[in-house]
């Protein structure tokens, strides 16, 4: 049988996330459609045609579809599902907000936040945090998913040459209207798929502090991250959230900084291949998990990180 | 304005989860359980409307075994007027969950209904999505905002690019966000008061609806162990080893 995943993006181009959904789908299917959903989306489906997995690419495109109010998109991919033995939705803020309505429309259970795919009908997915992973078996005529990007390898977006189809729009009553959106602009890397992620907690002590990660997130050309305490204190943004309840990420290398290492914490970026801890207290438990620990006070060691690091280039250089 | 608020018994956020040796699932007995922290969040927001005059009735409901009634006593500890404990001996999936409050919201025909984005032992995100859906309400999931005038509902919610600002109306099913707010400790003497509060119990068995588990756990087991990394004495050696033995800058 086919695959749907339902792609996320701006109208412009496909967040990453979307293909790594596409490499999760590949484990199930040869025959993947990608759904895009969105107002003036001729380009991205030109370019969405292109990804090699992805064997036709199904387009909506109305202006009510501009804002991804899951009110209007869900009957639409309810309607194609008789299709399709899954439908994968990546398991950001856009899938979270929208799958499960669709699990509401069709009458069947949702499994959120895979991380493994054993077979057609079994799936793993983490609970409690990630502090336990859960084997999951179901026999449903369809199978709805969200899938976590950071477990699934990004897939090649050149190479092949789908077929577009068109469908209708599908009208719905709503009630919600869009109002605006409050996006940070930064010229870093996205914090989802970043090979290096620095990140700064309560340690930092306020948000002029945070200047400091910036800076050696520049040297590294590395993305910013937060613990939650850092976020509820008002140093930074939400959207810098790693953890239970904000982001997962999976660098190569995450080093944080100030960060005690609450569970919440830790279920969002202990898949990371490297971390560093800096921290001046020893008993912080971030030290339990890190491959390289540094007691000291960070308002002292980032500057010298930075300079180290300065040091390093003018040698290669 | 009537409110209602779903709320979960978990396992403590800050309890260190044990898997069952036999690896059908998490220790469960004998751990400190309490309000799923977004459900907090969710009953301390009701209780903002109604000290702020929008809200005149502020109701808690929860699905579980008796002890769930704890948890109860607790939003009515914070300020929920009463309570309903749906009983149910099983654990439900997030649709059954959804169907179960969709007939106690059919009945109590509240305004607005509230819950935490997620529950922190299955971390599933879906039951107000689910819920929403299937009343056909608006949906306002992951809200870190709430302003309601007029019957019009103004929600800032946390998505991955930031914040996002929605203007929806009555009735909703609105999903908070551990920034809505700061949840009020129960007092000593509220806590008295609320033994005192109403709290109804009605079987799930008489509900008429399929709670039945479509999803079967074949396994639980402990996610592989970080092995213990090492101290380094100051920075130099610190950026040596990151450019040389682990070669990630």
């Amino acid at each position: 049988m086919s695959v749907l995943v339902v792609a996320e993006h701006d109208n412009k181009n496909l967040k990453s996330s979307t293909l790594n959904t596409i490499s999760a789908a590949e484990k199930l299917s040869e025959d993947i459609h990608l759904l895009i959903l969105g107002n003036k989306i001729e380009d991205l489906a030109k370019s969405s045609k292109s990804i090699q997995l992805v064997k036709k690419v199904i387009i909506c495109d109305h202006e009510k579809l501009e804002n991804q109010i899951p009110e209007l998109s869900s009957p639409i991919i309810s309607n194609l599902a008789e299709n399709y033995s899954h439908i994968l939705a990546p398991s950001s803020t856009f899938g979270k907000n929208l799958l499960p309505r669709v699990s509401a429309l069709l009458d069947v259970t949702q499994i959120s936040d895979i991380i493994g795919i054993e077979s057609q009908d079994t799936f793993i997915r983490p609970i409690y945090a990630g502090n336990a992973i859960s084997y999951v078996q179901t026999d449903q005529k369809i199978n709805l998913m969200t899938v976590r990007p950071t477990s699934f390898e990004k897939c090649e977006e050149t190479g092949g040459d789908a077929a577009v189809e068109n469908i209708s729009f599908i009208d719905s009553e709503v009630k919600t209207t869009f109002v605006s959106r409050e996006v940070s602009k930064s010229d870093r890397p996205e914090l989802g798929n970043a090979r290096v992620v620095v990140s700064g907690g309560r340690g930092l002590e306020n948000s002029d502090n945070f200047k400091l990660l910036y800076d050696l997130a520049d040297k590294l050309n590395a993305a910013v991250g937060a613990s939650r305490a850092a976020v509820d204190s008002g140093y930074i943004g939400n959207e810098y959230q790693v953890g239970q309840t904000g982001k997962m990420v999976a660098p190569e290398l995450y080093i944080a900084v100030g960060i005690s290492g609450a569970i919440q914490h830790l279920a969002g970026m202990k898949e990371s291949k490297v971390i560093v801890a800096i921290n001046k207290d020893l008993e912080a438990p971030i030290f339990n998990i890190a491959d390289y620990g540094l007691s000291s006070d960070l308002f002292q060691a980032i500057p010298e990180i930075i300079k180290e690091l300065d040091l390093l280039n003018q040698i290669e250089t | 304005m009537k409110v209602l608020v779903a709320v979960k018994r978990v396992v403590d956020y800050k309890v260190q989860i044990r898997v069952k040796s036999d690896n059908s699932g998490v220790e469960t007995q004998n751990v400190k359980m309490s309000v799923n922290p977004p459900d907090e969040n969710a009953i301390e927001e009701a209780v903002k409307l109604k000290e702020q005059g929008l809200a005149n009735e502020i109701i808690s409901v929860s699905i579980g075994d008796d002890k769930s009634q704890d948890v109860l006593r607790t939003s009515m500890a914070m300020g929920i007027d009463r309570s309903i404990l749906v009983k149910s001996q099983n654990t439900l999936e997030p649709l059954a969950v959804a169907k179960t409050l969709k007939i106690i919201i059919d009945k109590e025909k509240p305004d607005l209904v509230l819950m935490g984005k997620q529950a922190i032992d299955d971390d599933s995100n879906q039951t107000g999505q689910i819920l929403s859906a299937l009343l056909n309400w608006p949906q306002g999931c992951f809200i870190s905002n709430l302003k309601i005038e007029n019957n019009k509902v103004f929600i800032s919610r946390e998505i991955d690019e930031g914040i996002e600002n929605l203007e929806t109306s009555l009735p909703a099913v609105l999903t908070c966000d551990l920034r809505l707010n700061t949840p009020r400790f129960a007092s000593l003497p509220n806590i008295m008061k609320a033994k005192k509060k109403p709290l109804e119990t009605i079987d799930i068995d008489t509900l008429g609806i399929d709670t039945s588990s479509k999803i079967k756990t074949l396994k639980v087991i402990e996610p592989p162990k970080r092995k213990a990394g090492i101290m380094v004495n100051d920075v130099k050696e610190l950026v040596q080893k990151l450019k040389y033995e682990a070669k990630v800058i």
